[in-house]
């Protein structure tokens, strides 16, 4: 003893003098540490912070270094800044005063021009817990809120959370940031705010109800843990918005009891009128269907809880492939996923049935794993497929894995419970366990025995002989236990046996385990009151041994079985009743699923894995018994600019009334004569002008001077537009088919906008093209096409056969000898293009040449457009190739608009290269001009000197294409910002070319 | 990466652009120059709605390649049926294409695939409609998607195992028997047979003899390994001799499962065919090359 102490207080010592030289050691280097971070050298700084972040990860102090580190914020290098952001977050809570230095520079990173580090700055901000500074994250996380970078805003929702915890007085506030966030369009920002919402104000479900389709829609392209949040909080958002689905099938069922007993007509009566699900309803489950397909095993978990809450019952079974595709996935997800079909097998078994294969045991798997399968096995279990579930339990019970084996003989006691067709099969079984070497086994059976005797006592006496016999080599004392019950219970049915085994019992009484001792003088007592003759003297022995016994338990019963058995004359009233006390028919225990409770747990939460309220378990509330006003969800649509479509109808006209008047004028003048031609349309332009607005008094006050520009520029580009046809060909001809086509053009453009200006919230009108090319492309050479030569160019003009289609004019001519007849465009094209065709050229002299237009929809891509040309004799195969910059349209906003838009298409979107300009290049007409050659599309006024702006949209899809010079001697920077990343990239490479060479 | 415990970047494009992957190259370099391998440049692609893609990505070579791997899981029972069978497949993609490729993958036989699972990255509403896989691929080696050949289709079973495990009440000793055959194997040669056994606590060493290839019994974790190879038609590998187990011991209630691993290399076993890449987007034409492999996933064989 004393040996030991004395060993003790030198281990003691030891340790003593081992922790201050360690500590001794920490100082030294802590010395040493400093003086490097003092350094001026970057490499000795960074090796420093990394041992110092070293120390914090293996649990050591490093706190007194915190002066030293804390000068390092401001460093240039983004590692160290990094390594130092780290310790912050670790030591800023206890050394308060000295992190408030480190403040001012988030500060200034708030500020700073690029988004990620703004973003950072606030996430670390956000991350050091000092209550001094609420005011501040306050402010920062206000400020970030309406940052223009989507990327910015997450991170403020993210630090939502985390001022929330810091300081939970700010709640007001925040709600009202988070109010502000909800309304996002951004896919990056739905995800974080609903997680902010989650944890700030879950009950504030008012906020999310004009918020609720926009989530729905965005949902598909939200990151994929932002999903998850969203899934959940919408599901707890229906549960109180919508009534249930689930309504209609009960009433239908009790509608059906009813119609036997009742007449007709009360029948009617109590038909209420027919469930019609909540559009908003369906909103939610359709566009939550495609997540199902998810890599992410968290959103299919989550879309599946989803659709058990909320979906009518028979969309159910949607979900079931997905789940059952989950069990591939790693232990822990099979863990999740088993438990929550286990609970949804109990309530739904032809979910899983036809896939109950899939739940087969491998010898491989895990025990957790395999009793969950094992559970779902056994829950699916009916007359159909018991035979086979049988089949595979046998296999099962010879498992290595003896827990296993164990759980497979309650389940066959399930199984044989509730299905009586196989009870006794069942039964057979399990006795012939009952001569299996492994004790758990065994005993198990024995248990599960005892209980379905328990259902149906009378004819198994056999059996309780069997287990009678086999109690020697019992050894595992509920097994024990289980039998000597029985035999107490039963011993009517096995009068002989039962005495037997208690004499047995008798004499290791001592040495039984207390739960067997119990159940002995359980069976003394019974046995006592049925045949007292044989067993008077061994009951008496037994309730002496355990009135000493050690365990108090066992001696009260011993003394209560006494009292209550032993007439004598203290004893009452109740011995009268013993043998209706202890002999009283016991009512079968129903064997039933572990999981039968769990489904007051919302599926998919850790609550429900759990089987137990967790911290922050948001309790999913019954449905509405009616719903609550649908119209809270309508979001004000922004009133549709209809203005602008007037006048551009108006402009057209007047465009019409310009060319009328040049179509007059030209009749009489030659070619040579085209420039004063211009100025006679310049002028007659501007009369023209003034004479319609006198015509309309009241569109005359509506128009600003900006609007006179626009006029006056649209006039001027449409007047040269038309110089250069006549240039091109002086047939009247010509000009009265160009004239149809533009009053067609006017009709359509003004339904076209009536119909976009809905979609789009800010306004973007489509403006005729700035510049048209003259070039031709050859379609056909005249060899190849046997005299019939064929060129297109592409008109620029939004076309008339189709809003997705580009139009394009076709010149045929034939330079043969003969006639060519019937000219077409085969039926069948061989690529996917939707090709508009022109109308078949009868007959085309030699010489002759004809001039038609088509359209084709290439679908956003510079794919070419493949078809057959076609004559009376010859089919030539012909093909269209697209210039990337004729798959636009161009449209003008303002400038304010552009900068909006731009801002929405950033990242990913945006596609940007330097390039250095040839001086002769600089100047701004040949910047637009280069441009707007290369791609149809518009220019926008712009405010700044050096930075040029163009503006289109993809014909067939509508996307903006933002493209954006921005000139800094000698280079210049080319932005392009638009959806199609495609077509951005492929404008930038040929911006870029037409930047770079200089001439025309 | 996490943000107060909240996931903010998983995709590993965005994390292999904070934290470069090590290689041996840049190992060097940074030893001789002091450098790590934390990136330089900002993250830009979390700032996109792709953020799977790098942008500016450039080859000299620009190829793609499939490899359509199915996985077979089964368990066979005694006497060789099938207890249960089906096919997990992935398509695993190694895409090196220069700028924003806009990409095309379409199946002979869309109809074979029961449940599937996407990359982000694949557009699903033209798999609804067309079932055809429309999408801008990740930069590198990924998996595109995942598909489920469930059990009601017919699985074809690749080889058959005969198997003769005894253990004797007397004498502490033990017999064991495996003979394997191709059974279905459409004409391919299975490669890479290992036939694995988990033996009984009791067995503590075996005597046997293979006819082809090897086998390894570890005592510690009783697990019998035999590898076998190439599987010859002609000449069926056969594993033969006998077990000793712990004396005293009872002998062991069940005999132990076999596992069986596999590959047959250019074959899936579904019939699933890729019928055609096509590209949209950029000009270059890329090398494209599709293959396949049919593995054998949990293939478990009762005894």
């Amino acid at each position: 003893m004393r040996n030991a102490l004395v060993s003790a207080e030198n281990l003691q010592l030891t340790l003593k003098t081992d922790f201050s030289s360690e500590e001794q050691a920490l100082t030294i280097k802590n010395e040493d540490l400093k003086e490097m971070l003092e350094s001026n050298k970057e490499s000795l700084k960074l090796e420093a912070m990394k041992r110092i972040v070293g120390l914090i990860a293996k649990g050591k102090n490093a706190s007194e270094l915190f002066p030293a580190v804390v000068k390092n914020v401001a460093s240039k290098n983004i590692e160290l800044k990094k390594l130092v952001y780290v310790y912050l977050v670790r030591y800023a809570e206890e050394q308060q005063d000295l992190a408030l230095l480190s403040i001012s520079t988030f500060q200034r990173a708030l500020k700073d021009p690029n988004q990620l580090i703004r973003a950072s700055a606030l996430r670390v901000l956000s991350s050091i817990r000092v209550p001094i500074i609420v005011p501040i994250m306050m402010l920062a996380i206000k400020e970030a809120a309406t940052d223009l970078s989507p990327y910015v805003r997450k991170t403020a929702a993210h630090a939502i959370q985390k001022l929330y915890s810091l300081d939970p007085d700010q709640k007001e506030h925040l709600i009202e940031v988070i109010e502000k966030l909800l309304k996002d369009k951004s896919t990056l920002v739905a995800g974080s705010v609903v997680m902010a919402f989650e944890e700030v104000c879950p009950d504030r479900i008012d906020l999310i109800h004009k918020n609720y389709r926009k989530l729905c829609n965005l949902l598909v392209d939200v990151e994929e843990w932002g999903q998850v949040v969203i899934i959940h909080m919408l599901t707890r958002y229906a549960r109180t918005q919508f009534v249930s689905p689930w309504r209609e099938d009960a009433m239908f069922d009790e509608n059906n009891e009813k119609a036997f007993y009742d007449s007709e007509e009360e029948r009617k009566v109590e038909q209420t009128r027919p469930y019609i699900m909540d559009p908003d309803h369906r909103l939610l489950l359709r566009n939550t269907k495609p997540l199902l397909q998810s890599r992410n095993t968290a959103v299919v978990m989550a879309v599946s809880q989803l659709y058990w809450h909320l979906a009518p019952k028979h969309e159910l079974s949607i979900i079931t492939k997905s789940l059952v595709r989950l069990l591939r996935s790693h232990r822990e997800v099979q863990y999740v996923v088993l438990q929550n079909i286990a609970t949804m097998s109990i309530q739904r078994k032809g979910m899983f049935e036809p896939f109950m294969k899939s739940f087969y045991v491998r010898s491989t798997d895990a025990t957790h794993i395999k009793t969950l399968k094992l559970e779902i096995l056994t829950n699916l279990a009916n007359e159909a497929n018991i035979s086979t579930i049988l089949r595979e339990f046998q296999t099962y019970v010879k498992s290595q894995d003896k827990a296993f084996a164990a759980a497979t003989i309650q389940a066959i006691g399930r199984c044989a419970t509730n299905i009586s067709e196989v009870t006794d099969t069942c039964l057979n079984g399990l006795v012939l366990l009952l001569s299996n070497r492994d004790e758990t086994v065994v005993a198990e059976s024995v248990v599960v025995i005892k209980k379905l005797l328990q259902t149906q006592p009378s004819q198994h006496s056999d059996i309780i002989k069997h287990m009678a016999k086999l109690f020697d080599n019992i050894t595992v004392p509920m097994a024990r236990a289980s039998i000597l019950w029985l035999m107490g219970e039963y011993c009517e049915h096995v009068p002989k046996i039962a005495p037997d085994v208690l004499r047995k019992m008798a004499k290791t009484f001592t040495n039984e385990e207390d739960i067997v001792k119990l159940q002995i003088v359980n069976l003394a007592a019974k046995l006592y009151l049925t045949n007292s003759k044989q067993t008077k003297l061994l009951t008496q022995y037994i309730l002496n041994l355990g009135k000493y016994d050690q365990n108090y338990d066992i001696r009260d019963r011993t003394r209560f079985i006494r009292q209550l058995i032993v007439p004598n004359e203290k004893s009452g009233a109740l011995s009268k009743y013993a043998r209706r006390i202890l002999m009283a028919p016991k009512p079968a225990p129903v064997l039933q699923s572990a999981f039968k409770d769990r489904d007051r747990f919302q599926l998919g939460t850790l609550s429900h894995t759990l089987n137990s309220q967790a911290s922050g378990y948001l309790e999913l509330s019954d449905w509405p018994a009616v719903a609550p006003d649908q119209s809270v969800r309508n979001v004000e649509v922004v009133e549709p600019v209809r203005l602008p479509c007037i006048f551009i109808l108006f402009y057209f006209l007047k465009i019409m009334l310009v060319l009328t008047y040049i179509c007059v004028h030209v009749e009489s003048v030659s070619e040579s004569e085209s420039e004063e031609n211009s100025d006679d349309s310049n002028k007659s332009s501007s009369s023209q002008s003034e004479k319609s607005s006198s015509e309309s008094d009241s569109e005359k006050k509506k128009k600003t001077l900006k609007n006179k520009k626009l006029q006056q520029l649209l006039l001027i580009i449409m007047t040269k537009y038309i110089l250069i046809h006549i240039v091109l060909s002086i047939s009247t001809q010509f000009f009265v088919n160009c004239m149809c086509s533009l009053l067609h053009l006017c009709v359509f453009l003004a339904c076209q906008f009536d119909a976009v200006s809905w979609h789009v919230h800010v306004s973007l009108q489509a403006s005729s093209p700035v510049f048209v090319p003259e070039t031709s492309h050859e379609l056909l050479h005249r060899m190849t096409g046997k005299g019939l030569s064929a060129q297109y160019r592409f008109t620029r003009q939004p076309c008339i056969y189709g809003n997705s289609m580009v139009s394009l004019q076709l010149t045929l001519s034939n330079s043969s000898d003969q006639a060519l007849e019937n000219i077409h465009i085969s039926e069948k094209s061989s690529t996917g293009q939707n090709i508009h065709r022109f109308n078949a050229i009868e007959r085309l002299e030699p010489q002759a040449s004809v001039t038609v237009s088509m359209g084709v929809d290439f679908n956003d891509s510079t794919q070419a457009a493949n078809f057959q040309l076609c004559t009376k004799e010859d089919e030539f195969s012909v093909s269209i190739q697209p210039a990337v910059g004729e798959l636009l349209l161009p449209i003008t906003m303002s400038e304010a608009d552009f900068t909006k838009e731009q801002g929405k298409l950033m990242g990913m979107n945006e596609s940007s290269a330097t390039i250095t300009m040839k001086p002769e290049n600089v100047s701004s007409q040949s910047v637009n001009r280069k441009v707007v050659s290369v791609a149809n599309i518009g220019v926008i006024p712009s405010s700044q000197e050096n930075i040029y702006r163009f503006a289109g949209k993809t014909v067939s899809s509508g996307s903006l294409v933002l493209v954006s010079v921005a000139l800094k001697d000698p280079d210049a920077v080319i932005t392009i910002n638009t959806e199609k990343t495609v077509i951005g990239s492929m404008l930038l490479r040929q911006f870029k070319t037409a930047l770079t060479n200089s001439g025309p | 990466m996490l943000d107060n415990g909240f996931p903010l970047a998983t995709e590993s494009n965005i994390l292999k652009e904070l934290i470069r992957p090590p290689t041996i190259l840049r190992s060097m370099v940074n030893t001789i120059t002091g450098s790590s391998n934390v990136g330089e440049t900002l993250p830009t692609g979390q700032l996109s709605t792709i953020p799977w893609r790098r942008a500016g990505v450039k080859y000299t070579n620009n190829e793609a390649y499939f490899d359509v791997v199915e996985e077979i899981d089964a368990i066979l029972d005694k006497s060789g049926t099938t207890v249960f069978a089906e096919i997990q497949g992935v398509i695993d993609a190694c895409v090196k294409l220069s700028g924003m490729p806009d990409l095309t993958l379409s199946f002979m036989n869309p109809r074979l695939l029961d449940d599937v699972s996407f990359h982000p990255c694949v557009r699903y509403k033209r798999w609804e409609s067309e079932r055809v896989i429309s999408f801008v691929p990740p930069d590198g080696n990924f998996q595109l998607m995942s598909y489920h050949i469930s059990a009601q289709n017919l699985v074809a079973i690749p080889v058959y195992v005969k198997q003769n495990i005894s253990f004797f009440e007397t004498g502490s000793s033990g017999r064991l028997d495996i003979t394997v055959g191709p059974k279905q194997t459409m004409g391919k040669t299975v490669e890479g047979l290992v036939v694995t056994v988990h033996m009984p606590k009791v067995v503590l060493s075996a005597n046997l003899n293979a006819t082809q290839g090897t086998y390894n019994y570890d005592p510690v974790t009783k697990i019998l390994v035999w590898d076998i190879g190439k599987l010859n038609p002609q000449k069926l590998p056969n594993l033969k001799g006998s077990l000793s187990l712990q004396s005293g011991a009872p002998k062991p209630e069940e005999n132990p499962s076999l596992n069986i691993d596999l590959k047959i290399q250019q074959l899936a076993i579904s019939g699933l065919k890729v019928n055609r890449l096509d590209m949209y987007g950029e000009k270059y034409k890329p090398f494209k090359g599709v293959k396949y492999v049919t593995k054998a996933g949990k293939f478990q064989v009762r005894t």
